[in-house]
């Protein structure tokens, strides 16, 4: 029996792209799917994805969670789960076309939620580690029901297919964002399971990734300790709790996280000043359980915020263009080209070094 | 009468023999001797324990020791041993004493397990070409951070053990082992990088110059421990258990006890140095906090204290309990562990397996959220860089080698080190005896096997696309079982080979 993603682990190689507007400026998703499309040939079909920010200015303070369910009894018991702890503010199924490509779709429902305040007291956590463990509550013990996105005024958007018939599956022309980021899957093998696809988003974090990564099991058992449940068995999945530990519950800055995630080598950082060596060595060896390794370059997005990143040796392409106020990131340079074929500046990042851009003060995300 | 024929059977070849006597001078256990009137070499093989001395001495390679195949009536149930054991026990009224390691038959769980090595998702990387790292941190993790009034990282680490590369050479007390086997050891470990251990003897007053690269052992006779003992070393290890004799304490006979290790022990000359079983102020969980806090308070908080059991039936209850105290390292000693002395029946049929034990505690201790309070190191017969990568992989921080850092020294594993007349100059006291070990070329050889083995672990990580040793700690997906049984496989926490 061919067992589901989540059953067995399966490696992927793929495509990654991103959009980031520095001035808060917002795009809807057609040059993102026209990008991605360009890469058709690092995808096979079996899985594709968009994350976008600042998509829900009317319920930018509300966690927007969107849910695949594979039946009407996952989607009964997941939202007696949800009026358990939440309260929902507005329900819809999220609108897409029908595609002659993408089939086999779940249903897919979107809410915007706020914990209820009585039952987040009584738990003592404080707010976010709440809804974390809700969604990793409701995705571990609930059959058929899976929560894909559950940050605050971002969306993930994916599914079994191409990425850009996804993108026209969902109708992502009707989303205005000023971070895109997206992914074309090609895993080795796999019965093509939606929830599967990337990117893997966990609160305002997601994450899209290309490369197979060889610390997996060494990250998961580290990261499981902590609360989280790998249970995709994907890399991405481990990387996205990795990125939230370290951020949320640690509370390193996205560049200290690359330094410990991509950290460089010993050697590299024997060479460096005094102070810079201490602080590389302190991040390293305190955190060592979460050196990834392996090919990878990812996409992680925040609020407010993305970060690009390769491994440390650089086993997987990426390139950046800036042009005025926008950055364009991409595994190809024709993927940034077809969007901006001018750049004030391009360049390819070296292994273990993050890109990492924010808005502009007073730039407006809303 | 003797009713115990002699296991091994000293073969000449006449033709060959030159008569030279080298190995009558050499033969500790007084096998061989030489017929004046005949002249030719004589030689009495019950006192043999092939040690392979005489073997490797011999100018024209005229000897070679064999099994006897003298025999009883062939018994499944009553073998040789069984029935031997009897014997010497109805001529003695004593108990039975071995040494070195449990040799019998029982799984060796390494030997069925397998690496992993990436093919096309994922490129395998040349550890010629790219750097390839070792280096382990042993201690606690801060688990959190702490920023200065500029937003700066605070070192908030707990001491720790920094090692070159995963392994440390393990616990033999001087008294167990001779002095130059110790200097061996000890200049080793400067040169890799890594650790040695004094064991419960002390610490000898010439070795304090390695004292980076020591660990010092507090065992339950606290035999050598003082102050400036406690702070020479880069870490402190409290002896609760061993692995080959689980329960028991040890006992270094009195004649072994000369004027240096008198000294070093802090015990008067010619007295046995027993070991208690247990520690006298260690009778259960709460005794050895304080023990730890001891410790900690001695050496100003700057040394990380290690804790090292013997692999039991409930060990992951006892490690979550010993990481609960306070300890940094824990470290595991198998069943198949190495000792100076101990009874046969203790050291053959108590304990459990080292695989089995480590898998076991690092579940159970990341189960609790408590595998980053403490680091593993394990030991108890890693024989190979396979099995200390599969180590790693299954969960352990570093391994602890011993007996094969005594073969690396010439130990011929004749596992007779508890009568002290060790032809190989390791467990013996006898100045002729001692002289035989050259501490530079013993520390040669050691340093010879350990890089030997990183490499061979660099090129295994290489196969599997790793560059780090963090990266491979616990990194249970990439082992698979062979001809093992389910519940097997639940306990090692891997899958069988083709799942
Ligand atoms: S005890 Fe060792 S040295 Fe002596 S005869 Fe036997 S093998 Fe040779
Ligand atoms: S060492 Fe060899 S050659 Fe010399 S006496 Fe012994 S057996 Fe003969
Ligand atoms: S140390 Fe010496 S006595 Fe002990 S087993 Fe090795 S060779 Fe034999």
């Amino acid at each position: 029996m061919l067992l589901k993603e989540g059953q067995v682990r399966i490696p992927a190689g793929c495509a990654i792209s991103g959009i980031f507007h520095k001035d808060g400026k917002k795009e809807n998703g057609e040059r993102i799917i026209k990008s991605i499309s360009t890469m058709h040939d690092r995808s096979n079909g079996l899985g594709g994805g968009f994350a976008a920010y600042g998509i829900y200015p009317d319920f930018k303070n509300d966690y927007a969670f969107h849910i695949f369910y594979d039946s009407n009894r996952a989607k009964d018991e997941c939202e007696t789960y949800l009026k358990e702890n939440f309260d929902i503010i507005a329900m819809a199924k999220i609108p897409t076309r029908r595609h002659p490509r993408i089939t086999d779709e779940p249903m897919i429902f979107r809410y915007f939620v706020q914990p209820l305040q009585t039952v987040l007291a009584f738990s003592q956590l404080d707010e976010k580690e709440f809804v974390v463990r809700k969604v990793i509550h409701a995705n571990h013990n609930i059959k058929g029901a899976y929560i894909f996105s559950s940050g605050k005024n971002v969306g993930v958007f994916k599914a079994s297919g191409f990425p850009e018939d996804v993108g026209e599956y969902y109708m992502l022309e009707n989303y205005e964002a000023y971070s895109w980021t997206c992914h074309g899957r090609y895993p080795t093998n796999t019965p093509g399971w939606w929830g599967g696809a990337h990117p893997f988003a966990l609160l305002d974090t997601t994450v899209v990734h290309n490369g197979e990564i060889s610390s997996y099991d060494a990250n998961r058992r580290f990261i499981e300790m902590f609360g989280y449940s790998c249970d995709l068995l994907t890399d991405t999945e481990a990387i996205t709790y990795i990125v939230d530990y370290l951020n949320r519950r640690i509370g390193l800055n996205y560049s200290e996280i690359a330094n410990v995630i991509a950290a460089p080598f010993w050697s590299t950082i024997e060479k460096k000043p005094e102070e810079e060596k201490k602080r590389l060595t302190y991040l390293r060896n305190a955190f060592a359980s979460l050196l990834v390794t392996g090919p990878f370059s990812i996409l992680v997005g925040f609020e407010g915020g993305m970060m690009a990143l390769n491994d440390r040796l650089k086993l997987r392409s990426m390139v950046v263009g800036e042009k005025d106020e926008t950055v364009y990131i991409a595994s190809e340079e024709c993927a940034i080209r077809i969007m901006q074929p001018e750049f004030d500046k391009i360049y390819a990042p070296r292994g273990g070094e993050p890109v990492i851009l924010t808005l502009n003060k007073g730039g407006n995300a809303q | 009468m003797n009713m115990l024929y002699p296991q091994f059977e000293v073969i000449r070849n006449p033709s060959r023999c030159i008569n030279c006597r080298a190995c009558e001078r050499q033969c500790a256990n007084e096998v061989h001797g030489y017929d004046e009137n005949l002249k030719i070499m004589t030689c009495d093989e019950s006192k043999c324990v092939n040690c392979h001395r005489c073997v490797a001495i011999c100018p024209t390679r005229a000897l070679k020791i064999v099994k006897t195949d003298h025999t009883f009536k062939e018994n499944a149930n009553w073998t040789e041993k069984a029935i031997t054991e009897i014997y010497r026990q109805a001529e003695t009224g004593g108990v039975l004493l071995s040494s070195m390691g449990n040799p019998e038959q029982h799984p060796i769980y390494w030997d069925k397990i397998l690496i992993n090595a990436s093919q096309v998702t994922n490129p395998s990387i040349d550890p010629l070409r790219e750097p390839m790292e070792t280096k382990t941190f042993l201690g606690k993790k801060p688990g959190k951070i702490e920023r200065d009034e500029n937003g700066n990282l605070i070192d908030n680490l707990p001491p720790h053990i920094e090692l070159n590369m995963p392994v440390m050479f393990s616990a033999m007390s001087y008294g167990s082992i001779s002095y130059n086997a110790h200097a061996a050891l000890a200049k080793a470990a400067r040169e890799l990088g890594i650790c040695y251990n004094t064991g419960e003897g002390g610490l000898h007053k010439d070795f304090y110059e390695y004292g980076e690269n020591t660990i010092v052992q507090v065992a339950s006779g606290r035999f050598g421990v003082h102050t400036d003992y406690l702070n020479a070393g880069a870490a402190i290890e409290i002896k609760m258990g061993q692995g080959a004799k689980p329960g028991i304490g040890g006992h270094l006979p009195g004649i072994k006890v000369g004027a240096d290790i008198s000294k070093t022990r802090m015990i008067p000359e010619g007295t046995d140095a027993i070991s208690p079983a247990p520690h006298h102020d260690i009778y259960s969980i709460e005794d050895l906090r304080q023990l730890v806090y001891s410790l900690k308070e001695a050496t100003n908080y700057k040394k990380p204290i290690m804790v090292k059991i013997a692999a039991v039936h409930n060990v992951s209850a006892i490690a979550s309990g010993v990481a609960r105290s306070g300890a940094d390292i824990i470290c595991i000693d198998g069943y198949r562990g190495g000792t100076g002395a101990a009874p046969t029946r203790i050291r053959d049929s108590v304990g459990i397996p080292i695989e089995l034990a480590l898998a076991a505690v690092d579940q159970r201790l990341r189960d609790e959220g408590i595998r980053d309070k403490v680091s593993i190191v394990v030991g108890g017969s890693i024989r190979n860089s396979s099995d200390l990568m599969k180590a790693i992989l299954l969960g352990a921080d570093a391994c602890y080698i011993a007996t094969a850092a005594l073969l690396a020294l010439g130990c011929h594993l004749c596992r007779t080190c508890q009568t002290g007349k060790c032809n190989w100059g390791i467990a013996t006291q006898r100045e002729d005896l001692v002289k035989r070990l050259n501490p530079e070329v013993g520390a040669k050889r050691l340093v010879n096997l350990v890089t030997a083995w990183n490499h061979e672990l660099e090129e295994m990580m290489g196969g599997m696309g790793i560059n780090s040793i963090e990266a491979l700690r616990g990194n249970r997906l990439m082992l698979r079982g062979i001809g093992l049984t389910q519940k097997e496989l639940d306990i090692l926490g891997i899958k069988h080979a083709g799942e």
